[in-house]
């Protein structure tokens, strides 16, 4: 299997992460000698297996929806990368 | 007294409740060490000044009732900490200020704690050597240039160095044991479930695990007991009767059945892993218990599936860094410009490797053949534990392939620098407890480790093998305080 630029390039996409050309080709490199070493689960007949989806053997708990964390919107938002005391700002989106 | 820093967590808790040392003394002493220690870049943000304040308000009232009183700890910095930043070792997190704290560390501070700095790690605990740091790479007390190990890198190097009596790290594929492992010290990776995982910044939530690492078993099993907590919070946190693991400590494993696994015997070990390992299993019979061969067939199958579940996961977890709400932002012309470029420009190199990997796993078309195809070989790998169980107690084998590699040794072959973690990545992925201690040191005079892997909820066995053996190896580290002038 070889993975070849336009994958790397679609892939980028898929994951908002922006690559030049001189880093796509690294990537490529690196993930072609990972998946190459990954094949090796090939070996293994794996049809009548049951996968594990949870490690944990226990049912998932319900619970109530209440609000715990009260009048913390101040401190949230002084992690936002863009000041503004009211909302986070985003680049425009609507022209 | 000047060697307040070479004690154990235990002796320190003796001092300070016999009122021969006042926690501002074992504080102060920490904190100057830690200044002397700035060559190792073990922490990425300190908190000492609060750290004394907090030390000298303890002394005023102390409460010797609890189970870590007044004792100053510093933790990996991807535990959350309530007002102070915590950037799990990355540029995109560079100024997240958090405003909750996690639990583990929470249940740390309950016990009368002190919170000493947050220490360096991998990006994400995304590495085997802490040399993926945005911070920069950490340095091993044992050795200049030497890694210290990872992703808790900066962890191990400050327990090793006496920068903190005991310290917390996670581990997601061996990230505890690996740098105790390399730093001579030991570290306990709990059964999945047992340590909350909220307020953990989240790499590949299966796998993560927080746990303690410490100087000897036994302040490791005092710290195991304080931070193992049902934990409501953490939807995956699982309600089990918790024994009191210091208090339960024994030295008396006689009958206990230890397993050695044949699969464990790769193709070019050292030699000095082949010798440490029968070294270990001499031990084992000479603590009166009994060694049998066993076999986990599917082992040579963990890394590779580890490659696949992790990296998927990670992609999926490390969606929300979108520079929107927190954290690094970059300058976008629109919306997805922005995103596209703060999450270039904010991830390393290795974090980016895997997010990709991650993304094309779970990729339409590719699903089935990777990401499907890994679960299947993961319940192939937790059946091969289910069945040695059936026959031993606890499994003994060495803890890494190699001691301790040079900066920069790995850093260029991805797949060379992921077989750090063959011995570990098993333990992960079946959710079982694993303990790697210092069991003797190769030709160089780095140390080696031993790991010892139980049955899920069965701590207290392994850390009393882990303590039985480490009364036999009377391991000492050899630090010589290189980086302090």
């Amino acid at each position: 299997m070889s993975i070849d630029l336009k994958t790397i390039k679609h892939i980028s996409k898929l994951a908002r992460i922006s690559v030049d050309e001189q880093r796509a080709e690294k990537l490529a490199g690196d993930l072609n000698s990972i998946f190459d070493f990954i094949e090796k689960l090939n070996e293994l007949k794996t049809d009548s297996v049951e996968p594990l989806t949870s490690i944990a053997e226990t049912t998932l708990k319900l619970r109530s929806d209440e609000v715990k964390s009260k009048n913390i919107r101040e401190q949230i938002i002084k992690n936002s990368p863009q000041d503004n005391e009211d909302y986070f700002v985003v680049p425009k989106v609507i022209e | 007294m000047s060697d307040i820093t070479k004690q154990s967590l235990t002796e320190l808790i003796e001092n300070i409740k016999n009122k021969k040392l006042s926690s501002t003394d074992v504080t102060k002493a920490f904190i100057d060490r830690s200044e002397k220690s700035e060559e190792l870049n073990a922490y990425i943000t300190n908190d000492f000044t609060s750290a004394l304040d907090k030390a000298k308000k303890f002394d005023q009232k102390p409460n010797l009732d609890l189970k870590l009183p007044g004792i100053p700890m510093a933790v990996k910095d991807l535990f959350c900490t309530k007002n102070i930043k915590t950037t799990a070792g990355s540029k995109i997190l560079n100024n997240f200020v958090p405003t909750y704290e996690s639990t583990v560390t929470e249940n740390i501070w309950n016990e009368g704690a002190i919170l000493l700095g947050k220490l360096n790690c991998d990006e994400f605990a995304m590495g085997s050597s802490n040399e993926t740091s945005f911070f920069g790479n950490v340095q091993s007390p044992i050795d200049k240039n030497l890694v210290p190990g990872g992703s808790s890198g900066g962890s191990a190097s400050a327990v090793a160095g006496q920068l903190t009596p005991v310290t917390i790290g996670t581990d997601t594929g061996g990230s505890i044991r690996q740098p105790a492992s390399f730093t001579g010290t030991v570290g306990l990776k709990p059964t999945y479930g047992s340590c909350s995982r909220y307020g953990i910044v989240a790499f590949a939530s299966s796998l993560d695990q927080a746990g303690p690492m410490a100087q000897n078993v036994r302040d490791c099993a005092l710290l195991q007991e304080v931070i193992s907590s049902y934990d409501p919070k953490d939807s995956t946190s699982i309600n089990f009767k918790r024994n009191h693991y210091s208090k339960e400590l024994t030295n008396n494993i006689k009958g206990k059945k230890i397993g050695i696994p044949k699969e464990y015997r790769v193709d070019g070990m050292p030699k000095e892993i082949e010798d440490l390992w029968q070294k270990g299993i001499q031990y084992i019979k000479d603590c009166g218990a009994e060694t049998i061969d066993i076999s986990l067939p599917n082992t040579s199958y963990a890394l590779p599936t580890y490659y696949i579940v992790a990296p998927a996961e990670a992609s999926s977890n490390l969606a929300r860094y979108d520079g929107v709400k927190y954290g690094f932002r970059a300058k976008g012309e629109n919306l997805i410009d922005m995103y596209e470029k703060t999450r270039s420009e904010g991830f390393g190199a290795e974090v980016q490797r895997r997010i990709m990997i991650g993304t094309y796993v779970l990729s339409s078309g590719y699903y089935d053949a990777y990401y499907l195809k890994a679960q299947k070989v993961r319940k192939l790998i937790k059946n091969d534990f289910d069945e040695a169980y059936k026959k031993v107690d606890a499994i003994l084998t060495p803890s890494t392939p190699s001691s301790a590699f040079k900066i920069g040794e790995k850093t260029n072959d991805p797949v060379s620098m992921y077989l750090n973690d063959i011995f570990t990545v098993p333990v992960n992925l079946a959710g079982l407890p694993g303990i790697s201690i210092p069991a003797g040191h190769d030709s160089k005079g780095y140390p080696l480790g031993l790991q010892i892997i139980g049955k899920a909820f069965d701590e207290q066995n392994i850390l009393n093998i882990a303590y039985a053996m480490e009364e036999k190896i009377n391991f000492k580290n050899k630090i010589t305080d290189w980086w302090i002038k």
